[in-house]
């Protein structure tokens, strides 16, 4: 590639001409920098201004751009589409001129300005610096075809998407006919408007469509033998009987479905093997297939029936979770009910009725006919007066115990996981097999297990809150009740949507880019391999096990498992892990170009490392609302809390720094965090940090993290100030002199 | 036994709106709306699933359905649609025909006698009778009493023209076909309660 030249742009606009000393950034650029182009503009982003970068591009041989004007959250459509990957934004308004109050015209509060915007055009020119162009990674193999595991709707529904859209699929089923759960069903709870009427079952319709067309390939009674290999590059064997085909994959979309909660492990309260009327939905669903209700004891039309809607979930002893489908598929039973017996009575008997999305029209519709809803529990199941059964209920609507007999007591048993799951936490020893289980889909040959991470219940994870699609292993999407118990309505939708993943992650694979967050980076990390000591932290703190390892423990990278977070590089000691754009040196000269004033100033200096997911944002709005901000602070984006290196918090000690605030993302539970554990670890890792700090004989108190959500940018202020004034309080740093 | 439909079936035939009490799903907001919750011994949607649960004696006896002030707050926010108001009122009548209501409870009393007669003698309401009647409902000290306590409110709406003190007298325009219409509408109540 070409030699880099940087031209520095610095717009006048916004106040920005006003507040501060152009004429001085200017110099800062040529004289201090020794960037060859400087150029001030009073409105940068309009056509004119526009206009000037592009002739210097054109004319000078610019190639690399440093703007400094506004947040780079903003005017991206302006300044983000030069040809050059090159491009920094310094933010000399949002988080500069916006948080500082100099409207006193105060000389010293104009001063401090000054000094921040030139320390950010420093750390700005210094990053382009050290910045390269990525080159993509290609690989002759890259396979555009998604394997689809389990011919359920879900699976159904996603291949016939995925051939729809052109691809070709591969569908892996184990038992020896397509249809799955569903395909057992008699009719199915609506999925189009008006959601009142039940419908047909769309599955035997779905197999013929699957069957006949020609770029969907099918393997029934197969199962996955392993799973090799990352996004574009997969190759997984198929076990079919005694022979074993291997196919090489794109992507794989996860549709196992779910399997139902076993009846006779429920409490004996609620009668199950008691009492042959006593029925789980499923047995009911196939009496109603068979148009046979009736009591099984003796064969007389179920006339009134009692559908119990949790049948232990959401029981600290069964399922902890609502599974979500039971209520609708309830519902639908008692219209069965309804239906067939003019003289029917069906009783809903429910802890909270959960109709998601448009059920609540279903819902509707079964009271109209007679359905009757009662809140309470089965507290016990005897034999009826005349014959059928004497349900004894805690009636909570009625307050007390109420007697109801019924022909059949049908229990409305929950969704486990198809998925095998492990404690993201405890990633397995290298080369350990995973137990055979009966719940082992893919064989995942990766170093971090064979496994998929899990959320919660035996359920894999997925970024629940922003990319609900994804999990934890790039490239293979869990759909339908694979990912979490759903409905026929909802796990359509989610097998579509499922279906689109897949093909856009097979092509931004074939680009060399990345998927969600950092969708269409091109970079990627690459490591030093003789600075390796095989500590493995990289290959244990992705958080997508994107890393596997050689037999001496070094890392093997696939870059096309690979997010982008750069948590490998924050957990490397020795330093050796980098991307083009984004590496530890980088960012530690940054930090030491900001201009620590001497001790008599008694100015400290407060390094703010920001995760540019949430805190970032949420720093702008603080400057949007005009918010005062410690002119202390001086604020360096990451990627990912995760890609935070510890050298960095003894590189900004030693460079004479009094503080260092540390933003990531919530963790735990029910995290925010764009990369799962990026802030997770990066606490982790700081909790180690008092160790260096001991050694250059500092308080710990002098580095901080806090968790900033997006909508925190009313509490910013106070956290940043209370943080500044703690600092301001203690004795400046004594490095500050070396 | 509970949950015998045949109740539950009958006020949904016979009783007015009753059919809508099976749209009810519990969630209570009725209950919230109403100024007058927390004097009622069922709120509506307790009432409702007393019906449906096949409990009789409960709800016909029960003062709940007579409580009712006719504000609406309850079928403005009823997020089923309910006209619970009115589903109510119709609970009332409902109960007097089945001989369950007490002709001496004090709202049974001013509906059937003092307000019916009211309206039905002339054609309209008449304010001024109608207050006094429902003051002195109790006999004359306690009429007087009340009187004496409402005296100001009164005063200050014969000054703003809120109220005329002199009884409306006669009957008004076109009074017979009023009175024929009356005597439609009991013709077909009878006849639908005669059926029930």
């Amino acid at each position: 590639m070409e030699a880099k030249k940087i031209g520095c742009y610095i717009c006048t606009g916004c106040g920005i001409g006003e507040a501060l000393n152009v004429a001085a950034l200017e110099k800062i650029a040529t004289k201090e920098q020794k960037l060859p182009v400087t150029r001030t503009h009073p409105f940068l982003c309009g056509a004119e201004g526009l206009q000037m970068i592009r002739d210097d591009m054109a004319n000078e041989g610019v190639n690399a751009l440093l703007i400094a004007a506004c947040s780079h959250r903003v005017k991206t459509d302006e300044f983000e589409r030069f040809n050059t990957p090159l491009l920094d934004r310094v933010d000399l308004r949002d988080k500069s001129l916006w948080v500082q109050d100099i409207s006193s015209g105060n000389k010293e509060a104009k001063e401090d300005l000054q000094m921040m915007a030139s320390d950010y055009l420093r750390m700005g020119s210094v990053k382009l610096k050290k910045m390269n162009a990525p080159d993509p990674f290609q690989d002759d193999g890259f396979s555009r075809d998604v394997l689809v595991v389990g011919g359920g709707i879900a699976g159904l529904t996603a291949a016939k998407e995925v051939a729809a859209t052109g691809y070709r699929a591969i569908l892996v089923e184990k038992s020896a006919e397509l249809g799955g759960m569903v395909g057992r069903m008699h009719k199915v709870s609506p999925t189009m408007p008006p959601y009142r009427v039940l419908e047909e079952n769309p599955v035997p319709g779905l197999v013929a469509t699957v069957e006949g067309e020609s770029r969907i390939k099918i393997y029934k009674n197969a199962t996955i033998q392993s799973t090799k290999g990352a996004p574009g590059l997969f190759d997984v064997e198929i076990k079919n009987g005694d022979t074993v085909h291997t196919e090489r994959v794109g992507s794989i979309i996860l549709t196992t479905g779910y399997n139902l909660y076993e009846a006779s492990k429920l409490d004996a309260r609620l009668g199950y093997g008691s009492s042959p009327d006593v029925v789980t939905s499923l047995e009911f669903e196939e009496m109603a297939k068979a148009g046979q209700l009736v009591r099984k004891s003796d064969g007389k039309p179920a006339k009134r029936v009692m559908f119990s809607l949790c049948a232990g979930q959401r029981d600290a002893n069964h399922l902890e979770y609502c599974s979500a489908a039971c209520c609708t598929y309830s519902l639908k039973q008692a219209l069965y009910v309804l239906e067939q017996f003019q003289d029917g009575a069906a009783f809903m008997l429910f802890q909270e009725m959960r109709t998601p999305g448009q059920m609540e029209e279903f819902y509707r519709r079964v009271q109209e006919e007679g359905g009757v809803i009662i809140k309470g529990d089965v507290e016990q199941v005897s034999k009826g007066a005349s014959g059928g059964l004497s349900v004894q209920i805690h009636d909570k609507l009625l307050r007390g115990k109420e007697s109801v007999d019924v022909d059949l007591l049908v229990l409305a048993t929950g969704m486990i996981s198809t998925v095998d799951t492990q404690d993201p936490n405890k990633p397995s020893p290298v080369g350990q097999v995973a137990e055979e289980t009966a719940k082992s889909v893919l064989n995942l040959e990766y170093r971090q297990g064979r496994s998929m991470p899990e959320l919660k219940w035996g359920f894999p994870d997925s970024h629940f809150i922003c990319f609900p699609y994804e999990t934890r292993r790039t490239g293979i999407y869990a759909a339908g009740p694979a990912r979490r118990p759903m409905g026929i309505a909802e796990t359509v939708t989610d097998a579509t949507g499922a279906a689109l993943k897949a093909i856009q992650v097979v092509e931004a694979v074939a680009k060399g880019a990345a998927v969600h967050p950092r969708s269409g980076d091109l970079s990627y990390p690459s490591f030093r391999r003789e600075g390796c000591t095989q500590c493995k932290r990289c290959t244990e703190e992705c958080p997508f096990g994107a890393i596997n390892e050689d037999e001496k423990g070094n890392p093997l990278f696939n870059p096309t498992r690979c997010r982008r977070c750069g948590t490998c590089m924050g957990a490397c000691p020795q330093k050796i892990i980098s991307f083009a754009n984004y590496s530890v040196d980088m960012i530690g000269s940054m930090i030491k170009e900001v201009e620590v004033p001497p001790a008599d100033d008694e100015k400290p200096r407060i390094l703010v490392f920001a995760c540019v997911n949430d805190a970032i944002p949420a720093l702008d709005m603080v400057g949007q609302k005009r918010s005062a901000l410690s002119t202390y602070i001086r604020i360096v984006p990451l990627r990912c809390m995760g890609s935070m290196n510890l050298v960095w918090i003894a590189d900004a000690m030693s460079s004479g720094f009094d503080g260092i605030l540390l933003m990531g993302c919530r963790h735990g539970d029910d995290y925010q965090c764009h990369n799962v554990r990026g802030s997770a670890l990066a606490e982790i890792r700081l909790s180690k940090v008092s160790e260096t700090l001991n050694r250059l004989q500092l308080e710990s108190s002098r580095v901080k993290m806090v968790e900033v959500n997006i909508m925190d940018a009313d509490q910013l202020p106070t956290i940043i100030n209370e943080f500044a004034e703690q600092i301001g309080s203690m004795d400046l740093n004594p490095y500050k002199e070396f | 036994m509970a949950y015998d439909l045949s109740f539950a079936q009958d006020v949904y035939k016979n009783s007015e709106m009753g059919h809508w009490i099976k749209m009810c799903k519990q969630c209570g907001v009725c209950a919230g709306s109403c100024p007058l919750g927390p004097h009622w011994e069922y709120s509506p949607r307790q009432l409702f699933q007393l019906v449906r649960g096949g409990k009789k004696e409960e709800v016909l006896k029960s003062q709940s359905m007579w409580m009712c002030t006719s504000c609406y707050n309850c079928i403005v926010r009823c997020p089923r649609g309910l006209p619970i108001t009115h589903i109510v009122h119709g609970l009332a009548r409902y109960a007097s025909v089945k001989g369950y209501a007490d002709p001496n409870q004090v709202t049974n009393r001013f509906a059937t006698k003092i307000f019916w007669t009211n309206i039905v003698s002339t054609g309209r309401v008449g304010e001024a009778m109608l207050t006094m009647r429902l003051y002195f409902v109790d006999g004359l000290a306690a009429g007087i009493q009340r009187g004496l306590e409402m005296k100001d409110s009164a005063l200050g709406m014969l000054m703003t023209k809120r109220l005329n003190p002199i009884p409306f007298r006669g009957k008004i325009k076109g009074y017979a076909g009023f009175a024929a219409m009356i005597a439609k509408a009991q013709e077909l109540e009878a006849k639908r309660e005669a059926g029930a």
